[in-house]
């Protein structure tokens, strides 16, 4: 029992991704239709030559329907997959095992999300019915339960913790400025992120991920098959997932400045991958920054830093476009939005313009340009901490020697 | 005859003081304070605070709840509060409903019967800036009669019954009416008179060390010469509840050998005669009535006050309304949801809450043995305060709690000022409504700051 992981044998040859935002115009066959559609020209391919479907949504639709009807889909398989705010990666990971085992030729995974429609702030997943027992809680309370745990194990006060929350949100921000398909392309002064009003413990308005609509598509070959698409592919080098106990919330032993999860599917990732530096191996990091603490913690997670030192990390720029190791230089769920079925594969998108050189210049990584560096990683989770999903990813733009 | 055998009166954190209703209408707003049942709770939920300090693990045949302010009708009250306090399920309960003498009632069925627990609670509400939502107040008070360890007998009682228009509410009001006021005081002093004549004669007393005199019409009761301070000053007058409360403050502090004379005006008078024995003297309290008043948050203002109570409609946050809980699970978890019941492994002693068939630490599966928490203390490990989340009172307070020997949760934190929340803070658990929804209480468990008094909180009272 073990995982080996599919090392090479998959690529992508083909990416679209709509813009994020509000789209009052747009429905989800729309979004579809269009993420579906920059993908197959991306390809150079027809919806026809697509052998199986692979649709991530959290809420947007239920069952393949959700794409067969739009895209009026020739009776073909189409999975319909939920994986909370990680569902867009994991319609990718299933989509490369069906072409890495060889029962088809060329699969597309897709995910997308209409949140705008449902006219209340933040998400809104409905329980199913239960006995009323669970403290009731929004996504930024949860994931804000991460700051004063750090800080007290750490050692960081209040207002350097600010600071640090800060930075990240800024920098997000500013990768996303220059992305024509973010959803917010300003820069944002810190002094305006610091000051905006509080949500959810120390997490303000800006801490937050833009909360959108959008899609994000990819089409997947066999590696051997991939220059008959596209000169440039990305090789699929790791795809790890990992569901826990869910044992954050019930175990004393959790101190809620991790997330078990996500050191699991990285190791596993990194082993598929044959990464043992990921902060020296890694061109780039699409990380799941929901709010600002959980992309704080995840540095530590994913290994780029040393545990307890993320936040000096963070302030001296480590993380920043131009720094040692580049993470959402597409300005993350935070300033690209979260439409939760597509984020994963929009992270996807940001590897695939970048190890590609097909990035805007003011956002085009030096590391890949000038440094030789090769690999991409996108990380996905989905839950809260202590109780959740995670992804892990790595692709490159060379298959392995 | 049965006898008291241990008693706890609650009275909730929170209180208004009298001159915010003045300031706030430009009226009279009286003096002193009044007791104010938080957001999230009802006169079910304080009726389980005030009888979890001496319910145990029940040892007696029935529980008498009593209120003129039923969170339920057509629907046991009681069965909530019996199984919040985890008791047995022979143990019968069954409400004492609708008025203020129901009481009276409840307490002279309790020592009739014997073995039975009393809890008396209410919520007394009335109409901005009116006398019954100034003088009232909110509180709850719990007694088990028995017949060993008796700390007060009964050695007399009277009732004096009349039917006469002086308060009265159609169900599903917002508050009662009540006829001109010296109407009232003339039909109540004579009748008040004969019971306290009839039950000092039946007792074999001409007077009696503590006179208590309570009611539904303070101006006719002050008239009976009272010796016992009604603390409606500071708590204001709780109903259904209030010659229980007072009881209990004038039995923190009686002699063994002392007599009482508990005297109500409700619907005509009813009048028990009790005498404390020397048990009395070595009587465990968890606090009394003193310390609860003195331990009273003052930092309530009326606006507040009025949310609360649902006089004030506030704008909710753009957020889907709470989804009431499912009767099925509701049931099949009833231990857990009311009785704050987990489970322990019984191969590794792993504490879960909510209680689990598969131990989150050893995997053993189908080994575990019952374990209710809801005394257990416990440590914040961290929390937070979500301004976004739907509830009456913002923002919301979540804590994750260890509790002392093992086993977390995360839950909302009540009775708190957000700005004292620190990690390590000790807590406590309290039943309460977390939300209405759909006609459905939402009972559940929340924490509290441990100690209360010792605490010195403000309120929430932040806007949506």
């Amino acid at each position: 029992m073990a995982s080996h992981g599919i090392r090479d044998r998959v690529a992508i040859v083909g990416m679209g991704c709509t813009p994020f935002g509000e789209h009052w115009d747009k429905s989800v066959d729309d979004l579809l239709i269009d993420a579906a559609g920059e993908a197959t020209a991306s390809a150079g391919v027809k919806i026809d030559d697509i052998d199986a479907f692979w649709l991530g949504t959290m809420a947007s639709g239920v069952s393949g329907l959700t794409l067969s009807r739009p895209l009026k889909i020739d009776y073909k398989p189409v999975s319909r997959l939920e994986n909370m705010c990680a569902t867009g990666s994991e319609s990718f990971r299933n989509a490369c095992y069906a072409v890495a085992s060889g029962a088809i030729d060329m699969a597309m995974a897709i995910g997308v999300e209409k949140l705008k429609d449902s006219g209340f702030s933040g998400l809104t997943m409905g329980p199913p019915p239960n006995d009323g027992t669970s403290a009731t809680m929004t996504a930024p309370a949860m994931f804000s339960l991460l700051a004063p745990a750090y800080s007290h194990k750490y050692g960081v006060d209040e207002n350097e913790m600010k600071d640090v929350l800060t930075r990240i949100a800024w920098k997000n921000h500013y990768n996303g400025a220059r992305n024509p398909r973010a959803q917010f392309r300003k820069e944002v002064a810190k002094e305006v992120i610091c000051n905006s009003p509080l949500i959810a413990g120390q997490l303000g308005i800006f801490d937050c991920s833009g909360v959108s609509d959008g899609s994000a598509a990819a089409i997947l070959v066999r590696a051997e098959d991939a220059h008959r698409y596209c000169e440039n592919p990305l090789y699929v080098k790791a795809v790890s997932f990992v569901a826990g106990p869910a044992a954050g919330p019930i175990s004393p032993d959790y101190d809620y400045t991790t997330f078990t999860e996500v050191t699991r599917s990285a190791e596993d990732a990194y082993k598929q991958a044959g990464i043992d530096d990921p902060r020296a191996e890694l061109a780039m990091a699409e990380v799941h920054d929901c709010f600002t603490p959980t992309e704080l913690v995840l540095m530590e997670d994913l290994g780029f830093a040393d545990r307890g030192t993320a936040w000096k990390e963070v302030l001296a720029g480590t993380f920043d476009l131009d720094g040692e190791l580049a993470v959402n230089p597409d300005g993350g769920l935070k300033s690209f939005g979260h439409p939760i079925g597509a984020s994963g594969l929009r992270m996807l998108f940001e590897c695939w313009l970048q190890l590609r050189q097909e990035a805007p210049a003011d956002r085009q990584i030096k590391s890949v340009t000038e440094g030789g560096r090769k690999l991409g990683l996108t990380h996905n989770l989905g839950g809260a901490p202590g109780e959740c999903v995670s992804f892990v990813s790595v692709v490159g733009s060379e298959p392995s020697a | 005859m049965a006898g008291i055998t241990a008693y706890n009166a609650y009275i909730p954190f929170f209180r208004l003081e009298r001159t915010r209703i003045g300031e706030a209408l430009g009226s009279l707003g009286g003096k002193g304070t009044r007791a104010v049942a938080s957001y999230d709770e009802d006169a079910t939920s304080m009726a389980v605070e005030a009888a979890r300090p001496i319910a145990g693990q029940g040892g007696f045949d029935q529980l008498l709840f009593s209120t003129a302010a039923p969170p339920y009708l057509d629907k046991t009250n009681a069965t909530a509060v019996h199984a919040a306090l985890g008791l047995p399920e022979e143990v019968a309960a069954f409400d004492f409903g609708g008025a203020v003498r129901s009481g009276s009632g409840a307490m002279r069925a309790g020592v009739q019967m014997g073995s039975t627990l009393v809890v008396l609670s209410d919520v007394r509400t009335g109409l901005p800036g009116g006398a019954d939502e100034r003088d009232g107040g909110d509180g709850a008070v719990a007694f088990l009669f028995g017949d060993e360890n008796v700390i007060a007998e009964r050695i007399g009682g009277a009732a004096a019954t009349a039917e006469f228009l002086d308060r009265w509410r159609i169900p599903g009001d917002p508050a009662s009416r009540q006829w001109e006021e010296r109407f009232g005081e003339v039909a109540y002093v004579p009748l008040a008179q004969a019971a306290l004549t009839d039950a000092l004669k039946k007792a074999g007393l001409t007077e009696v060390d503590h006179l208590i005199v309570t009611g539904v019409h303070p101006r006719a009761a002050r008239r009976l010469g009272a010796t016992v301070d009604d603390l409606s000053s500071v708590i204001g007058n709780t109903g259904t509840a209030h010659r229980g409360i007072v009881l209990a403050d004038v039995l923190d502090r009686a002699e063994p050998g002392q007599t009482i004379a508990v005297l109500t005006l409700a619907d005509g008078a009813d009048c028990s005669i009790l005498r404390t024995t020397d048990a009395l003297a070595s009587y465990q309290r968890k606090s009394t009535v003193r310390e609860q008043i003195e331990a009273g948050n003052t930092g309530l203002d009326y606006p507040t006050f009025l949310t609360w109570r649902g006089q004030l409609h506030r704008e909710p946050p753009r957020r889907p309304d709470p989804t009431a809980p499912s009767a099925p699970p509701s049931f099949r978890r009833e231990h857990w949801k009311f009785g704050f019941t987990g489970s322990r492994c019984e191969n590794c002693g792993t504490r879960h809450l909510p209680p689990a068939r598969v131990c989150v630490k050893c995997q053993a599966t189908d080994q575990m043995a019952p374990e209710r928490l809801a005394d257990v203390p416990g440590t914040i490990a961290t929390f937070t305060i979500d301004r976004l989340a739907f509830s009456l009172s913002p923002p919301t307070v979540v804590a994750v709690v260890d509790f002392d020997g093992g086993g977390r949760f995360q839950c909302e934190l009540t009775d708190v000022d957000p700005a004292t929340v620190k990690i390590g803070n000790r807590v406590e658990m309290t039943f309460r409504k977390i939300f209405t929804s759909a006609g459905v209480h939402n009972y559940f468990w929340k924490a509290r700051p441990q100690g209360r008094a010792n605490v010195t909180e403000k309120p929430n009272q932040e806007n949506v």
